[in-house]
């Protein structure tokens, strides 16, 4: 394998990172301030890249799509918390995900009512759809590529804005400690309202960069949610740049993991052997890393400090 | 005393009723949610138009199809095979989209007596030493269409190839079925999750590789995901694209363009020449809108099987129903089906190409045809 490959995959991997960041940003704040297990987070991924590719399709710009489908994102963040998810802060773990779980239900259901059962055809735009010299002799896809940098972007301003400023702070306290938090006179239920909506427009974004690559259909962000889950696990639940650490560590676990396990396996194993033990141990890789993770660090790498 | 001569007319009246009005039942079960919905879809509006056009009945008899969800999951189809059996009393299980979902699902229902008819999956496991009188395919043996594959890419003088599917039961038998007939260098096998989204860390291996060609079996939601990234990563320039069960009516309305001149093998076409198939597609295309696949036309073809079956057992009794349908010679939109000793279909593989038609809709033609009469591997090792 040569050097250029591996470089290859370690954007690859990066690229599924930082689209993993997006979705479990918001899932660990969540998660970690309001003490609220959100299963239905998946199902934002899957309303922002409908709300892209139908923005698309009536502007014939996938730019102005995506910039339009963001507010969309957003505001419907805001309803879903005003409608249902507020309602359930004081229920325990279990009603919650029991609730959430049904929220999925409902989400794909009126998807499929909606826009069919099968996936909407979303391609690339015309500018996107090159190549970038990464190095010579290393094309990499042009949308991939620009997908690590939105990401990345989005990485340095969620970071910044927790880190630097005075909701930041506000943030940063609620994770910590929410009761205290609430009794120094912060309003904790806007607060969270906000961050509802911001990791709902995270995740919404996540799915509009997938949805030029993967099939726009209801239910995809499901898988995801699991991988998110595990983010958030391994990097500390309500920590940011845990998650970040986290989500990158699991992309390219996850890459590699598919990549070079079956060709590690048949260096010492005969290939029908080889050929079935390496995806099925490629597909396990991320969770045996959560479990060392646990073994060794039980509140993740990087727990909010409280 | 008049109340007892009612209630006795009553019971009088409720046992001769069966015989009367007897009906056909069957569960048909199919994949309706998730990314794989759009295939299920596909089988349950097929099963629709079938009983449509036998003005709701089986053989005869007043007909049911029970369509129920199995949701990809082997413990969920275990749980409707039973469900079928033991409260809805079916006569005939029918349908089942996955491999692995039949393997699950195999014996229980086999041993309860009842038939168990897939309208697609195939696995290799249910042909061989492991068979049952009381399964039947309605489509074909999973080893077959790659086999038809392979020997087409043998012909066209490809030299080496690079093999990629699903890590599953179909999955192998597809890989396996290919190379039964495919004689060049096989440079790798990879075997991808089931339901993967993201094939770009596959495609960027590929890409260092640098083979002549390639050949998936990316079924469903897969499909859609490989062919697009494929074109994205611009993989045309590096190897060439074979597939099976990957462009489909089910997968090309998000493709698109994209597949516009690939070449796949299949044992069913749109254009087959024959009354029940312009039959069928005609009226699928008006009901429906769109083509339908072969997942629809093996459904469609199951029913058929069984109101064929029915009608000439003049019951639903599992035997003389086996017998009928054992003998073949069994109507379908592939013409008169026949049946091997393992109870598979020996059948033409056509190979097909993706086109525009004259509407400008995306679908498939039939360009030649890879193997007449073509009858499975296994059917050798199958003793009742």
């Amino acid at each position: 394998m040569t050097f250029a490959l591996i470089l290859e995959q370690i954007f690859n991997g990066f690229q599924t990172g930082v689209t993993l960041f997006l979705i479990a940003a918001g899932l660990t704040l969540v998660l970690g301030i309001m003490d609220f297990v959100n299963l239905a987070h998946g199902s934002q991924v899957m309303i922002g890249a409908y709300a892209a590719t139908v923005l698309t399709a009536l502007t014939g710009n996938f730019y102005l799509g995506v910039l339009l489908a963001i507010p969309v994102t957003f505001l419907f963040g805001i309803v879903l918390e005003l409608v249902i998810i507020r309602h359930l802060y004081q229920r325990d773990h279990m009603e919650q995900v029991l609730a959430t779980f049904g929220l999925i239900l409902f989400f794909n259901e009126a998807v499929r009512i909606g826009f069919g059962p099968g996936a909407l055809f979303f391609n690339l735009p015309d500018s996107l759809s090159g190549f970038v010299m990464v190095m010579p002799d290393m094309p990499y896809p042009a949308f991939r590529f620009s997908v690590i940098w939105v990401g990345l972007a989005c990485a340095i301003l969620i970071g910044l804005f927790v880190a630097r400023t005075r909701i930041g702070a506000m943030v940063r306290a609620g994770a910590s400690n929410p009761e205290m938090t609430a009794a120094l006179g912060i309003n904790i239920r806007l607060l969270f309202r906000l961050i509802f909506a911001a990791g709902a427009t995270f995740a919404g974004l996540a799915g509009m960069m997938l949805g030029p690559l993967t099939a726009v259909e209801p239910g995809m962000g499901e898988g995801l949610l699991i991988l998110s889950l595990v983010v958030i696990i391994i990097g500390g639940i309500g920590s940011v740049r845990g998650a970040f650490i986290a989500a990158v560590i699991v992309g390219i676990v996850d890459t590699m993991g598919r990549v070079l396990l079956p060709v590690i396996l048949r260096s010492f194993m005969d290939q029908a052997a080889a050929d079935g033990a390496g995806p099925a141990l490629a597909s396990m890789a991320v969770y045996i890393l959560m479990a060392v993770v646990l073994v060794f660090r039980p509140t993740g790498l990087f727990p909010p400090k409280g | 005393m008049k109340k007892l001569i009612l209630s006795t007319a009553l019971a009088g009246a409720m046992i001769a009723a069966p015989a009367v009005a007897d009906t056909v039942k069957v569960g048909f079960m199919t994949t309706l949610s998730g990314s794989a919905g759009v295939i299920g879809k596909q089988q349950e509006n097929a099963v629709k138009l079938a009983m449509e056009h036998l003005g709701g009945k089986l053989g005869g008899m007043p007909g049911e199809v029970i369509i129920m969800d199995d949701q990809r999951k082997p413990d969920v189809a275990k749980q409707l095979a039973n469900r079928f059996i033991k409260s809805d009393k079916v006569d005939v299980v029918a349908g089942v989209i996955w491999s692995n979902l039949l393997v699950a699902i195999h014996q229980q229902v086999t041993r309860s007596g009842k038939l168990l008819i897939s309208a697609n999956a195939g696995p290799s496991t249910v042909a061989g030493a492991g068979c049952h009188e009381n399964f039947f395919s309605l489509s074909w043996q999973n080893d077959q269409t790659p086999a038809a594959m392979g020997k087409y890419m043998q012909d066209q003088g490809v030299k080496e190839v690079y093999l990629m599917a699903p890590n599953y039961q179909a999955g192998k038998d597809m890989l396996t079925g290919f190379k039964s007939t495919f004689k060049g260098k096989i440079a790798a096998e990879v075997y991808t999750q089931l339901g993967q989204t993201d094939f770009q860390a596959e495609l960027s291996a590929l890409r260092a590789a640098n083979p002549e060609a390639t050949m998936v079996f990316q079924p469903g939601g897969m499909g859609v995901n490989f062919v697009k990234q494929w074109n994205q990563a611009n993989m045309n320039s590096v190897s060439k694209l074979f597939s099976v069960f990957t462009t489909d009516s089910t997968t090309l309305p998000a493709i698109k363009d994209a597949a516009l001149g690939s070449r796949h093998t299949q044992s069913w076409s749109p254009d087959i020449d024959n009354a029940i198939n312009k039959k069928f597609v005609a009226d699928y295309k008006a009901k429906f809108g769109g083509y339908p696949s072969y997942y629809a036309s093996q459904a469609y073809d199951a029913i058929m099987a069984i109101d064929y079956a029915v009608g000439k057992a003049g019951s639903t009794d599992t035997a003389a129903m086996r017998k009928v349908l054992a003998a073949g010679n069994i109507p379908t939109t592939r013409g008169n089906l026949k049946m091997n000793t393992n109870h598979f279909p020996i059948q033409d593989f056509y190979l097909r190409e993706v086109v525009k038609d004259a509407d400008g809709v995306v679908t498939v033609k039939t360009v030649g045809t890879v193997f007449e009469d073509y009858a499975d591997s296994y059917a050798k090792d199958c003793k009742f």
